[in-house]
């Protein structure tokens, strides 16, 4: 069992995504620098949060173009878990694997706190253990994380059950108040339809370790765990 | 003066010392590298001798002031190395750019001794909040520091932003980087072997930043506007690249030295490399990657644009080195070597432009500066207090939103200050960052600068600000291991402004020696005053202190944990109200006495914060400072979501305390601390002979509640925790609306 972490330049967060998997998950995990990525030696991928060529143009299109992602679209294919945190989940969007698309903030502003996530399914491959409708602390940090989806696909989203987090407040109410950047309906992370890409603005890497977590939990590391439990299963 | 056809900033005996090292004229080219070299900025002439006054040695020390960084070792074979650098004067005509590349750079000093760099602080001093143009600085350089921190990747975990009208025009601007590396993987800006190549490698070299050290070594005036092309621009793209492609290289052993390119461009950089290493070096400017035509060698010299590193390697190692930088895209180009002979010698399409002793370049003769004690000092100090204000429940609500007592969410929620997965206690709810080392150690950081005090007593002001940052750390229950300052004042030609900053110096110097903490490096940043009442700054020392929380277990914070703690009040409050928050923010008035430090006591009042927190007696902890008592306690109520009731007659204090003397004089070394077992930590404080007193408890129901005493129950202030924070939190969004 094998899982990439992808490395564009100035992917920021491939560290911390790494640390997770390796030493607190305890998965096999590799950093394979995007040029040298070949689908064929892994069975899970994760794009790392992070600034991807800068940001040039906008979060993660650059990315979205590059060869890595042709590999990764043939892993999303067949099955395999693919997951994008943050930049990642740019990526993926505007690579066409998952649906919608990430605007600049409300504010305009970049904002970096700490969140409460609701799950809204555990169908995909990094929620399945958890239970639907917990919730849980998470920090964000993003400029463009304000979900957008033209309303008439909505519908189909909900339908499909494609929706996985939302932001909500302790209680898992998705108020307006706990809704960080403006994101349609307080979505904060999508699937594909067969529920093994997934994509979320907040970075459960960095909740993943009671030290790191003010609320004193670890249960991010659920999104990680979740995944092992697909890949070892 | 003009030498050989060049605008130069020296004097009449400089330029004689530099005609009989030569025993000619300087060439065109060697005159403006010895213009830019012989700087304030590049050559400490005038703050040498004063800087001199700072311990810098001690046991952890590795690197000390001189490297691109300081270092301290941390024990694990873990080091950290860390520096602090101003960008005033670029923030001030372009604030984003200015901000931005101020991180930019000091991001590099700390990749040039080979450490990762994991923390970027911000220390900011900006004019009153409701000048238009205070908000239009503030607003950039925040986006600055974060589009740059966050981009590279690098959190941006604490800092202090001040707000006073001296800064209106001349903004503090001040960011620092931590750094972490394996002692035996540290390297240095030392030229080795001669023969070693010199490989540029980064961004395109342009005309952008030409003569910014000139440019920061005077004073700002009307015609600094048109001296934004003296900005550098930012690439923090390209900056997280040279980060990555510098820490993969360095493993190998093969990178002999590495140095960046700040202040001075190529011709500090290289001629600082070889200089330290006795060597000299021989430059072809032509073979340097330009990003314009026609630049002249002088040009190429002197560019201080942004994202570019020297490194030396022998020559058979040279393609290993560009492998790893054609990987990660980044432009390269050999642009000399170094030699036996201790010269500097630039050649540039074919001939020799300039060809001088290195030291002539980087060992400047200093220059003794006439001092004078400022008439105000005397005419503040004496000046009576305003009469007490009626109405203190009022006047408290109104400290919570002052400019600089309010919340700075609005400021750190623009840093990405997770980044790393290292950051345990968090930006903005605590008195200092900590972040994790290994699983069970922490590195604690935090800055502070005292200016108010500063300018009532430079010396006390000076000693403050490395004390206050001590206090921080202590409160989170770290133990402090170094520290680097960055010393901004006014114009040094100009007695006064000498005088505050050697007396500032001397507080800083005998602060550490109490406290054993070393300097290990820092910045000056002369020249800074309005440009339109040509007032200087108020004196902003600030200090980085670095601390180490041997086990984060023990971690304290400032937010109330339970209802059956006592708070407990450590150390005496002084009827000293000058330079207070409260004085400037409420009174309106500049005067008073400034309140005496007492070093020894400070000493033991710290060891018995670190004893307690040993013990386990401190269930919640935070310093006095800014605000005094009333504000202290105010944020841990504000950040525990519970309230507090206190009898103000309980602090012990010294002589009789008019009410808002109590609330908030400050009144260095005090503490406040939540305990479960008070009696302890009063026999604690006894034992070292400092003052402690139980004052109150915290309770549930959110009201902040001071009486006045046990007999007369008197509510002095009487508020709702919730109304506390509302103005507190709501002040500095309000403004930048």
């Amino acid at each position: 069992m094998k899982i990439a972490v992808l490395r564009f330049p100035a992917a920021n967060c491939d560290l911390d995504a790494l640390h997770v998997l390796r030493d607190v998950i305890h998965m096999n995990a590799e950093l394979v620098w995007h040029r040298d990525f070949k689908e064929s030696r892994f069975d899970a991928a994760v794009l790392p949060g992070g600034f991807s060529y800068g940001d040039h143009l906008r979060g993660g299109v650059i990315s979205a173009f590059s060869p890595a992602l042709k590999e990764v679209k043939r892993m999303a294919k067949d099955g395999r878990p693919v997951l994008g945190i943050c930049n990642g989940f740019q990526t993926l969007t505007e690579a066409g694997l998952l649906p919608g698309a990430l605007l600049r903030n409300q504010s305009l502003k970049f904002v970096c706190k700490w969140v409460q996530l609701k799950v809204t399914t555990i169908r995909t491959s990094f929620t399945r253990k958890f239970v639907r409708g917990d919730v849980f602390q998470v920090p964000i940090a993003h400029g463009e994380g304000n979900y957008f989806i033209p309303p008439e696909q909505l519908k189909e989203l909900e339908d499909n059950e494609q929706i996985v987090f939302k932001y909500s407040d302790f209680k898992g109410n998705e108020t307006p108040e706990s809704n960080p950047n403006g994101s349609f309906d307080n979505i904060a992370g999508v699937c594909s339809p067969e529920g093994n890409v997934v994509g979320l603005m907040p970075h459960p890497e960095r909740a993943s370790e009671r030290i790191l977590n003010p609320f004193n939990n670890e249960k991010a590391r659920l999104v990680f765990e979740s995944m092992k439990e697909v890949l070892v299963r | 003066m003009m030498v050989s056809g060049i605008e130069v900033d020296l004097t009449k005996k400089e330029l004689a010392l530099v005609k009989k090292r030569l025993s000619r004229d300087p060439s065109p080219v060697e005159a403006g590298m010895i213009d830019i070299m012989w700087s304030e900025h590049c050559s400490y002439k005038t703050s040498r001798p004063v800087l001199k006054q700072l311990p810098t040695e001690g046991k952890r020390v590795v690197l000390g002031p001189g490297f691109d960084a300081g270092v301290v070792d941390v024990g694990d074979n873990q080091c950290i190395a860390f520096k602090i650098e101003s960008h005033n004067h670029p923030s001030a005509i372009e604030p984003y750019s200015g901000a931005a590349t101020g991180v930019g750079g000091i991001i590099r000093d700390v990749l040039a001794v080979g450490a990762t760099p994991i923390a970027v602080l911000d220390s900011l001093c900006f004019g009153r909040l409701d000048s238009e143009h205070s908000q239009w600085l503030m607003n950039y350089v925040v986006k600055g520091i974060a589009d740059y921190g966050n981009c590279v990747g690098i959190p941006t975990v604490a800092g202090d932003t001040n707000f006073d009208r001296g800064f209106e025009t001349n903004c503090i601007v001040n960011a620092a980087c931590v750094g972490l590396v394996a002692k035996d993987q540290l390297i240095l800006g030392k030229a080795r072997d001669a023969g070693d190549l010199l490989v540029l490698v980064g961004s395109l070299t342009g005309r952008d930043g030409i003569h910014g050290v000139t440019f920061a070594s005077k004073n700002l005036s009307e015609k600094s506007e048109g001296e934004r092309p003296a900005v550098q621009i930012p690439d923090p793209f390209t900056k997280k690249l040279i980060v990555d492609a510098t820490l993969e290289l360095l493993p190998s052993g093969k990178v002999k030295a590495l140095k960046d390119f700040g202040g001075g461009g190529l011709t500090c950089c290289a001629s600082e490399m070889a200089f330290k290493g006795g060597k000299g070096a021989k430059i072809n400017a032509s073979a340097v990657p330009l990003r314009e035509k026609d630049m002249t060698a002088m040009e190429i010299m002197l560019s201080e644009s942004q994202e570019r590193m020297l490194y030396s390697c022998a020559p058979k190692d040279l393609k290993h080195l560009t492998n790893v930088f054609d990987k990660y895209g980044l432009t390269h180009a050999v642009i000399g070597s170094f030699t036996d002979e201790p010269q500097f010698v630039i050649e540039f399409e074919g001939r020799v432009v300039a060809e001088i002793p290195v030291d002539l370049l980087t060992d400047v003769p200093t220059i003794s500066m006439p001092v004078k004690v400022p008439e105000y000092v005397k005419t503040l100090a004496k000046q009576k207090r305003p009469p007490v204000p009626e109405n203190l429940n009022h006047v408290f609500m109104n400290m919570l939103r002052s400019d600089n007592l309010a919340s700075k969410r609005w400021v750190y929620q623009q840093y990405d200050h997770e980044v790393q997965a290292r950051t345990v206690l968090k930006a903005g709810d605590t008195d200092a960052a900590v972040l994790r080392l290994t699983e069970k150690k922490g590195l604690a950081l935090k800055t502070d600068c005292v200016y108010r005090l500063s300018y009532l007593d430079p010396y006390s002001g000076g000693a403050e600000s490395v004390l206050e940052c001590a206090r921080n750390l202590a409160a989170v229950g770290a133990v402090p291991v170094g520290m680097v300052d960055n010393l901004n004042f006014g114009n040094p030609n100009d007695p006064a402004v000498f005088w505050q900053f050697s007396e500032s110096v001397r507080g800083i110097a005998d602060a550490c020696k109490m406290l054993q903490i070393p300097c290990v490096g820092g910045n000056v940043s002369f020249y800074n005053e309005d440009d339109r009442t040509k007032e200087a700054i108020k004196p902003a020392p600030v200090i980085l202190l670095v601390g180490v929380v041997e086990d984060m277990a023990r971690i304290t914070e400032m937010r109330f944990r339970n209802t059956e703690d006592s708070i407990v009040i450590i150390g005496e409050t002084a009827p000293e109200l000058g330079g207070s928050e409260y004085a400037h923010s409420i009174l309106k008035w500049e005067g008073g006495k400034a309140p005496s430090v007492d070093l020894d006591r400070e000493k033991r009042t710290l060891s018995i914060i670190l004893e307690a927190n040993k013990l386990r007696l401190i269930s919640s902890c935070h310093d006095v400072s800014s605000g005094g008592f009333g504000l202290a306690l105010a944020e841990m109520c504000i950040r525990s979501n519970m309230g507090a009731e206190v009898q103000l007659d309980r602090l012990p204090s010294k002589g009789k305390l008019q009410a808002d003397e109590i609330m908030f004089a400050e009144t260095p070394g005090r503490f406040l601390v939540a305990s479960r077992e008070p009696q302890k930590l009063l026999n604690l404080a006894k034992s070292r002979n400092v003052k402690a007193e139980i004052i109150g408890k915290p309770v549930l129901e959110k009201r902040f509640v001071l009486f006045d005493s046990e007999s007369s129950r008197k509510r002095v202030v009487d508020c709702a925790v919730t109304a506390m924070r509302d103005e507190f939190e709501r002040r500095i969004p309000g403004c930048m609306k």
